[in-house]
């Protein structure tokens, strides 16, 4: 049912001011949100599009569709741009900019011109990537591994390194905002053992962008400089040892990879209790978890290391390690499905999403036990297996939950319903797409196809043409979603302020809230996920 | 805070309109600023790892390296930033106690000190250039282990050092320049008198800010000048 | 040779055998998992799907239950990971009276080369049941050695030697992949190793032209460079007598003491002042630049021959004579 034309519309965020200035100078943290949904959406597609050449190159045994270094330069600029330009900001600087004021009763983040510079940084950042792109690309790997970044490579890994650089410090830039948004700015009444889980895991999430990204760009620096002068901090012909940047920078970019999906973790808890109609079960245990992973993804940087030259004593150290981070995420998809026991359960597109979530994570976290496991890490490191294990996370986890979260919200950020039938059509394609496309790539890695071959043995074709079927169907997957959202801001039904019957403080003001997001600054008295005091929502969501 | 009535705290011309009261601003920038300043140690911190890796792999040459580094001007400079850390601290003092005057000569001196402090590195820096110790193509180290006339140090351990030693003063130097134009921008804003012992925030921040800068030069200094010196 | 669409990697070595079996087991493991965690969520969807007049019970939580579902995993997770660690120990661990392969990768090949002297390049022949040791270098960027029905994958460095060992079980032709990326042509530096019946490896070898075995063309290169003026084996020279030194202690002059391995051995031919022996001067000269990593290999080889039982060297070691006169120094 569309309604195009609505009576007496209340002033909200968006239509409080018009013109391109006052989207371009806002300090609004929902107005920056969408600023930022719009960027990583632009590049969510640009990489994207470089993984379908990569599928449709590997079709064919021979490298015919493109040539060798052209190849090489489109996975290093997938993976660059993907993780770098896409996963890290996601939920964070779209969703968590949105919803932490609201959620914890605040009127903005606490400091919103850091917030919209943060933006900024994130846009020259994403111009100087695009710029690299178009004048001749990187083709280092997203790894930069030295003395091939610094010494062999012919590409533009300067200019590559320092929009990374740059985007890092957008990165630290949200976190900062986040931990001091959530310490200080928290309303009457909200204290942390209220705090909805989402916020916990921004939190988390935070701290690691704060203490890791540094790092990273520390060693982009040095690898800048190195490049430009010719020193030999990671050069062995000039005494410098390639190890050392290996562990810079895998300090960093294994936080990185829950910087990627504690956020995520935060939307599957906040959604799996509102369409159970519970609470979440093990409140504490949950927040805990999140912390837990922060703290013990600083420690398990070499276990990408264990075939580098890392000493055999080291090497066992970290393979414990790494299983004790294990845990924790265990826990917490133990707590979603028994939240689930004894509910009330609807499947609505957010719900599919993190049932999708749940299976797929899940499923890439047991694989990680096996790269864990140092015996067998040896053979399936650098191969297909790695690239499915990380794709099941960041794509079949990550991403999955950026959708449900997106659909779960959307209608408090638009204002807006989508179509709910479209909804859960696209998360079943995305779904069935995912897994052809990566299951296969589990079965390939165990062959020994190794990862960034742009040309391979014949025998390892059948599972290419899968994974690239897969991929086909995934894009279609992710094309609906940004169709019908476009297509709800004009056409879809006017949302009420609360469409889920959910728990949280976002839902009490109206869809979408006012400018200070509060009529009234909310006094908080009741725990989170409150769900036997409130009301089911006003219109049936299944069948609809 | 108690004293005040509260609408004259609402209502302070400083207050940002997404905080409740000053208080809150307060404590929301000055954790702010702390929190930058751990992601600021987490950033020396790759360098400084780094450099005590190679530092311990190649000590002879290191220690030959270090030593040709001008302690008279290393030991200047760590008394210039300690004395600026010191005038930054009365600045903060000065207003504190609604003295305008104070602050303003008190920033002066602080940003006096600074500017000194960058142009006696900038000598070292010209000094070095011109013994061609700056790593690069012309780069290069004569000198022999200490302790061993008949031993030249290794030229390539050498670059090491003097390429962290660039790498980490440098980025020392930029954060000290950053500093410079944070207190001049703060100077003109105290003369302005902008800064009172009801809201003098932006002083005390920035000072951490200067505090941390001249905590990182006091771990610099003795690692990169005052390797194995026994004169 | 291949099948067109196999699901499963050859299996060619003592190692396969034990890392397919943990493999499997963490298979079946997390098949168990994920179906369990699938049905839960299956039946509790269907079974608490949203009905008329029922309405969700709010449970709280149960500490018992959470430190239940962390206490097993967790131990599950010590098995296996005492299970990984097991089989890396032994793959880490190259067995005494290997035969040596000298390995150098580059942009984009590799050569390698045997014991006996012969020289390969992208492939590798071995017999059946012997152990061989791989020492590994690049001569540019980090590459990584891959053999897929090994099991076995070793980064190699530029700088450095890294080691890798196997057992071939079982005759055939498999692939070797470079399994770190290299640059442009990283996907065409592959090649294949080629195990042998024992007396067909032996034909191959005698077959193969080997121009005398490493440890003797590390003699002479020995001779060549004037390293038998200081290190002499009949009298105490300049430099330290080389004899039984390969794999034993060495104390240092500033108080370390290290063990003579390849990587030591290597270094101190590159860069002499790093490591200098208690008691000698730092006299020795720098040879950075004036040796190819093949000749390095074989004097690595040349060295270790002098040790009164050579692990499996064929050709015998060749004991410098006293007094010889260095010739000119060749660069390959």
């Amino acid at each position: 049912m569309a309604t195009a034309a609505i009576t007496a519309e209340r002033e909200n965020y968006l239509n409080q001011e018009y013109g391109i200035k006052s989207w371009l100078l806002t300090v609004d943290h929902k107005r920056i949100a969408l600023l930022y949904l719009l960027s990583i959406t632009f590049f969510f597609f640009i990489g994207g599009f470089f993984a379908l050449l990569i599928r449709l190159e590997l079709l064919t045994p021979a490298g015919d569709l493109v040539q060798g270094d052209t190849y090489n330069k489109l996975f290093t600029m997938h993976g660059q741009v993907m993780v770098f330009f896409f996963l890290i900001p996601s939920i964070p600087a779209v969703l968590g900019n949105f919803l932490v004021p609201l959620m914890i009763g605040a009127k903005d983040l606490a400091f919103p011109r850091i917030n919209l510079l943060s933006w900024y940084l994130y846009i020259i950042a994403g111009i100087l990537m695009l710029h690299c792109m178009l004048t001749g690309g990187v083709d280092t790997g997203w790894t930069f591994y030295t003395p091939f970044s610094t010494a062999f490579s012919n590409t533009k890994v300067i200019e590559a390194g320092l929009a990374i650089f740059i985007s890092g410090f957008s990165s630290i830039l949200t976190g900062l905002n986040f931990v001091v948004t959530i310490h200080r700015m928290r309303a009457p009444g909200m204290t942390w053992n209220r705090l909805p889980l989402f916020i916990w895991a921004h939190y988390a999430t935070s701290i690691i962008q704060l203490l890791g990204t540094p790092v990273i760009a520390v060693t982009l620096v040095l690898v800048v400089l190195e490049r430009a002068l010719h020193l030999g901090i990671f050069d062995p012909t000039r005494g410098g040892d390639p190890l050392l940047f290996q562990h810079l920078f895998w300090f960093y970019s294994h936080p990185a990879v829950y910087i990627m999906i504690l956020p995520a973790m935060g939307v599957v808890t906040e959604i799996v209790p509102c369409f159970s109609r519970k609470r979440i079960f093990g409140y504490k245990f949950v927040a805990l978890s999140s912390i837990s992973i922060a703290v013990f993804g600083f420690l398990v940087w070499a276990h990408h290391m264990f075939v580098a030259g890392i000493s055999l004593y080291s090497a066992l150290i970290f393979s414990a390690l790494s299983y004790l981070v294990a845990v924790p995420s265990a826990i917490k998809v133990f707590n979603w499905t028994a939240t689930m026991y004894k509910g009330s359960i609807t499947f609505s597109t957010p719900m599919l999403y993190a049932f999708g979530f749940i299976g797929l994570f899940t499923m890439g976290g047991l694989t990680g036990l096996f790269l864990a496991a140092l015996g067998i890490d040896v053979h399936v490191t650098d191969t297909y297996f790695v690239i499915a294990h990380f794709h099941y996370i960041m794509v079949g986890g990550a991403v999955m939950g950026y959708l449900g979260g997106m659909h779960f919200w959307w209608p408090k950020i638009s204002g807006r319903m989508y179509p709910e039938s479209l909804g859960r059509l696209a998360a079943l394609i995305v779904f069935l797409g995912f897994n052809l496309t990566f299951f296969p790539q589990f079965i390939l890695g165990y062959l020994g196809m190794p990862r960034r071959y742009w040309q391979y043995p014949p025998e390892f074709q059948v599972l290419n043409v899968l994974s690239t079927a897969g991929s086909t169907i995934l894009a279609v997957g992710y094309l609906l979603p940004m169709v019908y959202f476009l297509w709800s801001m004009r056409y879809g039904k006017v949302a009420p302020d609360n469409p889920w019957g959910a728990s949280g403080l976002e839902w009490m003001t109206s869809s979408p809230p006012p400018t200070f997001n509060f009529d009234r600054p909310p006094v908080v008295d009741w725990e989170a996920y409150d769900y036997e005091n409130i009301p089911a929502p006003q219109e049936a969501r299944s069948g609809g | 805070m108690a004293d005040r009535p509260i609408a004259v705290e609402q209502h302070n011309p400083a207050l940002k309109h997404h905080f409740v009261d000053m208080e809150q601003q307060r404590e929301a920038s000055s954790l702010g600023m702390w929190l930058f300043l751990a992601t600021e140690i987490m950033f020396f911190g790759g360098m400084f790892c780094a450099y005590l890796i190679y530092r311990y792999w190649y000590f002879p040459d290191f220690a030959a390296a270090s030593s040709s580094l001008d302690i008279t001007l290393g030991t200047a400079n760590t008394a210039v930033l300690i004395c600026s850390s010191l005038t930054v601290v009365m600045a903060v003092r000065a207003a504190q106690l609604g003295k305008r005057q104070q602050q303003v000569v008190y920033l002066a001196l602080t940003l006096v000190l600074g500017l000194a402090f960058l142009g006696i590195k900038g000598i070292e820096w010209t000094s070095k250039f011109k013994e061609h110790h700056i790593p690069g193509p012309t780069f290069n180290f004569e000198a022999s282990l200490p302790g061993h006339p008949d031993q030249p140090v290794d030229q390539h351990h050498a670059q090491l050092f003097f390429s962290l030693y660039f790498a980490m003063t440098g980025m020392h130097a930029l954060h000290m320049i950053i500093g410079v134009a944070i207190f001049t921008y703060l100077l003109y804003r105290a003369w302005k008198g902008a800064y009172t012992p009801e809201y003098h925030t932006p002083l005390e921040n920035s000072g951490l800010y200067w505090h941390f800068v001249d905590i990182v030069w006091i771990y610099l200094f003795p690692l990169l000048y005052l390797i194995d010196r026994k004169k | 040779m291949y099948d067109t669409f196999p699901l499963w990697p050859a299996r060619a070595s003592t190692t396969a055998g034990s890392v397919d079996t943990l493999f499997i087991f963490l298979v079946i493991l997390s098949a168990m998992v994920s179906v369990a965690i699938f049905t839960a969520i299956v039946v509790f969807a269907v079974r608490y799907r949203r009905r008329r007049g029922v309405t969700a019970e709010q449970i709280e939580g149960s500490t018992a239950l959470e430190v239940t579902w962390s206490v097993i995993p967790l131990g599950i997770f010590s098995v296996i990971f005492i299970w990984g660690a097991v089989i890396y120990f032994k793959e880490r661990t190259p067995p005494r009276g290997a035969t040596e392969v000298y390995v150098v990768a580059k942009q984009w090949m590799w050569k390698l080369q045997h014991e006996e002297g012969q020289r390969e390049i992208n492939e590798l022949h071995v017999p059946v049941g012997r152990d061989v040791k791989m020492i590994l270098t690049s001569q540019d960027v980090i590459h990584s050695f891959y053999v897929p029905a090994f099991r076995i994958k070793q980064d190699v460095l530029p700088g450095r030697y890294t080691t890798a060992w196997f057992r071939p079980t079982k005759a055939g032709i498999y692939h070797l992949f470079c399994a770190e990326y290299c640059g442009s042509q990283h996907s065409g530096m592959i090649g294949q190793v080629v195990v042998l019946e024992p007396a067909q490896y032996e034909a191959w070898l005698s077959g193969g032209g080997a121009a005398g075995s490493m440890a003797s063309s590390g003699a002479n290169i020995f001779q060549q460079l004037g390293c038998s003026t200081c290190h002499r084996s009949d009298i105490q020279g300049r430099g330290p007598n080389l004899v039984g030194v390969f794999g034993k202690p060495v104390q240092l002059e500033d108080g370390r003491v290290v063990t003579a391995d390849e990587n030591y051995i290597r270094e101190s031919i590159l860069t002499p002042g790093a490591k200098i022996v208690s008691g000698f001067k730092p006299i020795m000269p720098v040879f950075q630049g004036l040796v190819s990593e093949e000749q390095l290999n074989a004097l690595v080889a040349y060295v270790k021959s002098l040790n009164p039982n050579p692990s499996g060297a064929a050709g015998g070691p060749t004991v410098v004579p006293s007094g010889a006169k260095p010739q000119e120094i060749k660069v390959q």
